[in-house]
């Protein structure tokens, strides 16, 4: 039993002064409704001397736990109870999620009727899509052949997300939930294009009008 | 050690069991040893095709059970010296075999004969793969259809994840429709599917009334058909053979002919 009593008697929450303010280091392994009483316990009660008096920077460090944008919401509406605290920061020790287009699949394949070829992030496919073919991915489709078949790219609610083509003939595309098939009859002839979604629509271009939309900028080396 | 070949499709009705008994027919009119395998349980017709029907005592799903031997279960062709054929059971379906039992008879035929060609059923249940399980290489047969070719394609993409490679076989080409582009051309067919063309048949009538007869049209070089599977197991045996060119102009008699209705 002398471990329960250790345990609760433990503190989750370690208010430390730092250069510009105070620095709050929330414990990552406990509940965080325990967390939450401790923090109100402390700011309503204790450290009254610390938190009263002139305006205070406030660095919150939340160890590994990962919050929703409603926890962080409580958090913060209980240290503004206390007028004199003004939060700078709330971060965690998580690694930093990648970046869109940091991973990209390279399949070499022809994706056949029936076949589906399936990613996390972006897809490069060096082969063709035949009809009845399926691709799936979290950002971008870049297709190094003639795409005949089905493309859902941006799954990952990647709105941004572009579908490329050498020869663009889908039966269907679908970038985050905007669906486009090619019942109408197209005016161009599909060589070297790509698609996106402009104004909730899908939209078909020229590649070679795609560096307009500035996605991924690079520097020229050069001058 | 011979070969086992399966010739499938996706798609009924194109003509997989026709492909399969000329192709058997070219190779023994070659001097090979061939056996032929019906897989299609509970619809078994490459018998009729061959004009065998009336032979059969023992069948496939009788070897599966070991109520016989596979040796007293084919039958033998007389119009050829090595053509064999092992039927399917008409009064089973498909999933009384499996695919184990199915590549254990094909790699038991193999040892005895050059070439084991199997006749595969329509669909991708069951029964093709059964078909495919002892197979170590494909025939894909279509037609100048869009539905066929579409099946063919998912067939393929199925064949290669089983490690099988396939060739095609493009059946009725019908030369003056092609030219109009209301049926697709081969060249256009071979660029869809992206596979090695094997051959090409020229829709004939005579095929159906030879099916009708038992005879294959294989044996009689005289017609375009029957020459073209003639040439496509001339190409499997490896010798270069040119594809036929099916649409050539009729000749003055035949015009003639056709003038008077004997065409």
């Amino acid at each position: 039993m002398l471990g329960g009593t250790n345990l609760s008697n433990k503190q989750h929450i370690t208010i430390k002064g730092v250069k510009d303010g105070l620095l709050f280091l929330l414990d990552d392994e406990c509940q965080l409704d325990v967390l939450i009483s401790e923090l109100k316990y402390k700011i309503e009660k204790t450290h009254q001397q610390l938190l009263s008096g002139p305006l205070i920077h406030v660095h919150i460090r939340l160890g590994k736990r990962e919050l929703t944008d409603g926890q962080v919401e409580q958090l913060t509406e209980i240290i503004r109870q206390q007028g004199n605290l003004i939060i700078k920061s709330i971060e965690n020790d998580l690694p930093i999620k990648d970046k869109p287009h940091s991973q990209m699949k390279i399949v070499t394949s022809i994706v056949r009727s029936g076949q589906i070829i399936e990613a996390d992030e972006d897809i490069l496919l060096i082969g063709d899509v035949h009809s009845g073919g399926v691709i799936r991915c979290g950002g971008d489709a870049y297709i190094l052949g003639a795409l005949h078949g089905q493309v859902f790219a941006g799954q990952a609610n990647r709105r941004e997300a572009i579908v490329v083509a050498s020869l663009l003939s889908p039966s269907l595309i679908v970038i985050d939930d905007v669906h486009w098939n090619t019942e109408e009859p197209r005016s161009s002839d599909g060589i070297m294009e790509f698609a996106s979604i402009i104004d909730d629509g899908i939209h078909i271009d020229k590649l070679s009008s795609l560096h307009h939309h500035n996605r991924l900028p690079i520097m020229m080396k050069g001058v | 050690m011979g070969e086992s070949i399966v010739i499938t499709s996706g798609k009924g009705g194109v003509g997989k069991t026709t492909t399969t008994a000329n192709i058997g027919t070219a190779l023994a009119l070659l001097g090979k040893k061939v056996v032929l395998v019906d897989t299609d349980i509970g619809l078994r017709n490459l018998d009729v095709v061959l004009g065998l029907e009336n032979r059969i005592i023992y069948d496939l799903v009788d070897v599966v059970e070991m109520r016989c031997r596979v040796e007293q279960a084919i039958i033998k062709d007389k119009r050829f010296d090595e053509l064999y054929v092992l039927p399917a059971a008409q009064t089973k379906d498909k999933d009384s075999i499996n695919p184990a039992q199915l590549a254990k008879i094909i790699t038991e035929l193999k040892q005895t004969h050059d070439y084991v060609i199997i006749d595969c059923p329509a669909g991708i249940e069951q029964g093709f793969r059964n078909a495919i399980a002892g197979a170590d290489r494909a025939i894909v047969v279509t037609t100048p259809e869009t539905a066929a070719v579409r099946d063919a394609d998912r067939v393929i993409g199925l064949l290669e994840q089983n490690k099988i490679s396939a060739k095609l076989v493009v059946n009725r080409i019908r030369p003056s429709m092609a030219k109009s582009g209301e049926i697709l051309d081969v060249n256009d067919i071979c660029q869809v599917l992206a596979i090695d063309l094997l051959g090409i048949v020229p829709d004939d009538d005579r095929v159906i009334a030879g099916s009708n007869q038992g005879e294959p049209v294989a044996l009689n070089p005289a017609y375009p058909s029957g020459m073209a599977y003639r040439n496509i197991a001339r190409r499997m045996l490896g010798d270069m053979v040119p594809l036929m060119v099916i649409d050539k102009k009729p000749g003055a008699m035949q015009k003639i002919r056709k003038l008077f209705g004997i065409g």
